[in-house]
């Protein structure tokens, strides 16, 4: 056996030992609680409710039954490519069929209103990748991403940490119901200036994570002329696309291009994944969509790290050019989704709580700021532990999301069955019932 | 949808030629692209002997897979555990996966060693386990020591976004290309010359171009030196399961188990499945390290290219199939010495030399240093067209290795069936038979056709610096 020596022992790299990774916030210590006690309907009624994981999982009977109705089209040989042919493909350009596939796909979401040409679809293993590779490719070490609050606070590792780039926050507020305004987008630019920071490009999701809201047209355009006047990029992160309630409430920058004839759109570049509206996050599939020839070659080319698997191409280049399939699928989920939303708004209501009104994504933005002991990140964390250890139900505390006002949380819905919702929302109840009492 | 051409700002990174793909090398694939063999559409076609794959064993696996439609979440049979297996994000990789490449690595290895599936974490291949480790171990302007010749891949894989550098540790002919302690030690003063930190040193072990393994001697002075200088080792193994004759593959985790003084810590092994087991699409790499603090910071870098969740189940169902994996090593085994066996004898039989030592890989490494007019890589690059362009053949120049002794190929012959195999010797049969007709022995079949390439600046690469890197171009759609 080797013999160990005690040694000073040699460093890792700075990206190693610092913290950009993220996880000691909040948002990632629920997890562990949650892991710990998870909740079970029968061997553990009272253990943690998962309501932090921001996933899909209302429409997986839809992908059952395709996949029982069409295992030849995703199983290999009888005409279809052999397994051979495509444990070999690693081209980085992906599987033509499987681009197709997506840049449909993207269409059918957005009604089509906006066309994709699945020459631009680069693949990436998950929207994690494409959003770290974008920013590799659009921001040099030390340059920043403005983005509006509260934001995905996975940004802060997937945008920071191995590119060096920054996050300059575009502040939002209750006061116009956390929408991007021009004066937010140049106060935001004008403090990393004073800074010495050099700003890169603004970086918006819509619809947006955590509030569950669509950008309005109005605010998209304001976004992009900001953008024009700085001469910066744009990326819009359309991850919940297919998670909007009622189709035509949904507007992507893709469709303001389209209306401007495509004039200035070199700086546009669309992130997307299947693991929200599809809900198949285990499969790694994102894509960078990019109206920029030099962005769309680079980003290519640095998918060599993060490439998606040849298998999952192929299964999904077939479940998802079946038209009818896709048609039949986004309707029946927005529906769903909607279902799901009315019902966990209607029982908050009831228990006393508002929430900002929602039009998308797997979660709502919930209210809690009259129940704050201080209006203050700490009055908001403590808040946020009682109802862990308490009500056990990992919910996100708004700071972790960077909200710039105390006592809003993220509390998604989507990732467990309508039974385990309805406990969930009886525990809220008698929390509510009790913070009542206690105060009477 | 066509869109003005800004002059927009991207970053350094962006706008670097780092991704390697600016080279002349790149006129092989081109040329295979625009005109690939095929028996019956195109037997006058390029063949691809650039692209090291392994194709032999498919058969295997193709009976496997129709026997176990479990191991398909698609299939009637496996699809109950679609939805599981579809929300399985975590960074940690299915316990079955890990526990499944675990013990495949160990068979690999004779059963000599023991892996912790513990310390197993995923990559999109190797191509991104090895940015990733290059990510937790150095910093910008931080540098690797590497053998020479070197997969052409690493210079962008462990340089390009990370501002790492690699410094060549110099490999002669004379003494078959073996690594030595000697040039070892020589690249690390350089480097401090230079004012560069080094902060490992990174060794392929079965090598790639030269299909040779590392005896236990070199193994253990590699140990040795690298505790001396306190730097990282990283061994990649990819071709592990390629060595298919003895002697027996000797890994760096069975030089670890010896008595030996090293500081675990420094020690890590990047693998795959894209070569053992012929699966480069399924994009499966891993990182296995010693180093409790590298295995936690590559997990969480491996949010950034895990290996889909489908595709874990897969191989967690392929390979905990003991009686399969047996057989499939063994078989692909025998049928890679036997194409290595018919190829050197092919080639010898027109007196090309290959390096005779290699009994790994899937690949040989070709002497035609005695073709060239004049020892110069100029002259390499020279003959390498004529081999592109008139004997038909994408083959790969030693150049694009940094070898730094011109004349040396590398030539790929596991990534097609036999017919066209007996095209390729014959093909090589005739150019060599022809070029010794003329009774020209010195004289080299000059490409006359025109350069569709920067030729002036090919040139500059060679007169200014012989160690010019030419990185490999990007893989292309691979056809047999």
């Amino acid at each position: 056996m080797a013999i160990e020596i005690e040694q000073p022992s040699v460093g890792l790299s700075k990206v190693a030992v610092s913290e950009t990774h993220g996880e000691d916030s909040p948002y990632f210590a629920g997890w562990k609680a949650y892991n710990e006690d998870p909740y079970d309907e029968s061997s553990n009624p009272s253990g943690v409710i998962q309501m932090g994981l921001a996933e899909n999982q209302v429409s997986f009977d839809l992908l059952e039954e395709y996949l029982e109705q069409h295992s030849e089209a995703s199983s290999w040989g009888k005409g279809s490519p052999g397994f051979r042919e495509n444990a070999l493909f690693q081209d980085y350009h992906g599987l033509e069929s499987f681009r197709q596939a997506m840049a449909g796909f993207m269409e059918q979401i957005r009604g089509g209103r906006a066309k994709f040409d699945p020459d631009r679809v680069v693949l990436t293993a998950g929207a994690t990748a494409a959003n770290e590779l974008l920013t590799f490719i659009l921001a040099n070490p030390g340059d920043a991403l403005l983005v509006p609050t509260p934001y995905y606070p996975g940004f802060d590792r997937d945008l920071r940490w191995r590119t060096g780039a920054k996050i300059v926050p575009i502040h939002c507020d209750i006061s116009n119901n956390f929408q991007v305004t021009t004066q937010a987008l140049e106060a935001a630019y004008e403090g990393a200036v004073a800074m010495n920071i050099n700003v890169r490009g603004v970086l918006i999701t819509n619809p947006s994570n955590p509030l569950g809201v669509t950008i309005q047209r109005s605010v998209l355009e304001e976004i992009l002329d900001f953008s024009t006047r700085k001469n910066i990029h744009l990326v819009s992160d359309e991850i919940y696309s297919g998670s909007t309630f009622s189709s035509s409430e949904f507007i992507s920058i893709a469709e303001i291009l389209e209306a401007r004839g495509y004039k200035d759109s070199e700086r546009v570049h669309i992130v997307y994944s299947l693991s929200k509206d599809l809900g198949l996050p285990g499969f790694r599939v994102g894509t960078i969509y990019s109206y920029n020839d030099k962005v769309v070659t680079t980003a290519r080319r640095m998918s060599s790290f993060t490439l998606i698997s040849s298998q999952t191409q192929h299964l999904l280049a077939s479940m998802l050019s079946n038209k009818k399939f896709t048609e039949n699928y986004i309707k029946e989920n927005r529906e769903r989704l909607r279902k799901r939303y009315e019902m966990i708004i209607q029982g908050l209501r009831s228990a006393g709580i508002e929430c900002l009104k929602g039009n998308a994504g797997l979660f709502c933005w919930m209210n809690l700021s009259p129940l704050l002991e201080t209006p203050t990140r700490e009055g908001e964390v403590a808040l946020w532990k009682s109802i862990l250890h308490e009500v056990k139900l990992n919910i996100s505390p708004g700071s972790s999301c960077h909200c710039s006002e105390p006592g809003w949380f993220r509390v998604c819905f989507a990732n467990m069955s309508e039974e385990t919702l309805e406990v969930a929302l009886k525990r809220i109840h008698n929390f509510m019932e009790q913070r009542k009492t206690a105060s009477s | 949808m066509v869109f003005k051409l800004n002059n927009h700002l991207l970053s350094s990174i962006a706008s670097s030629n780092g991704h390697g793909e600016d080279s002349p090398y790149f006129e092989g694939w081109k040329a295979y692209d625009s005109n690939p063999h095929h028996p019956t559409e195109n037997p006058n076609g390029v063949i691809q002997m650039g692209l090291a794959e392994n194709q032999l064993c498919f058969d295997l696996i193709q009976d496997w897979l129709k026997n176990n439609p479990k191991a398909s979440i698609c299939t009637p049979e496996g699809v109950n555990e679609f939805r599981e297996v579809a929300i399985f994000q975590d960074y940690h990789g299915l316990p079955e996966f890990r526990n499944a490449v675990a013990k495949f690595m160990e068979k690999v290895r004779g059963n000599k060693v023991t892996f912790d599936p513990d310390r197993i974490v995923m990559n999109g291949g190797a191509t991104g386990a090895h940015e990733t480790i290059a990510f937790c171990l150095a910093d910008p302007g931080e540098a690797f020591l590497v053998p020479t010749p070197y997969y052409p891949g690493f210079d962008r894989d462990l340089r390009w976004r990370t501002g790492v550098k690699l410094i060549p540790v110099d490999s002669e002919s004379s003494n078959n290309f073996k690594v030595t302690r000697e040039a070892l030690e020589n690249a690390y003063e350089m480097a401090k010359l230079g004012n560069i930190k080094v902060k490992g040193l990174l060794i392929t072990n079965p090598s790639n171009p030269l299909g040779t393994m590392l005896d236990r001697e070199t193994l253990r002075s590699i140990v040795s030196f690298i505790n001396e200088k306190n730097i990282h080792l990283v061994c990649d193994e990819i071709y592990a399961a390629t060595v298919f004759s003895q002697p027996d593959f000797i890994s760096i985790a069975e030089i670890l188990q010896e008595d030996i003084e090293c500081n675990l810590d420094l020690v890590h092994i990047v693998y795959s499945l894209s070569k053992d087991m012929g699966f480069p699409g399924l994009r499966v790499g891993i990182i296995y390290s010693y180093n409790d603090a590298v295995v936690s910071c590559a997990r969480k870098m491996s949010s950034f290219g895990l290996v889909s969740s489908q595709t874990q189940h897969m191989i967690a169902s392929m390979l905990s199939d003991d009686e399969f994996v047996g057989k499939f090593i063994r078989k692909s085994k025998r049928r890679l010495a036997a194409r290595h066996r018919i190829f050197t004898y092919g080639l010898a039989q027109v007196s090309i030399k290959c390096l005779t030592t290699s009994n790994a890989g899937l690949f040989l490494w070709m002497d035609l240093s005695g073709l060239l007019e004049e020892k110069t890589f100029e002259a390499e690059m020279a003959l390498w067209r004529v081999i592109i362009h008139e004997v038909k053949l994408n083959v790969s120049p030693g150049c694009s290795f940094h070898c730094t002794e011109p004349g040396w190929f590398r030539v790929c012959f596991a990534n097609m069936d036999d017919q066209t195999m007996q095209v390729a010797l014959s093909r090589i049969r005739t150019f060599v038979n022809k070029d010794v007709d003329t009774k020209k022995p010195k004289k080299t079949l000059r490409w006359q056709g025109s350069l569709k390439l920067n030729s002036p600046r090919i040139y500059d690469d060679f007169i200014n610096s012989p160690h010019s890197p030419i990185p490999q171009s990007p893989l292309v759609r691979a056809r047999t």
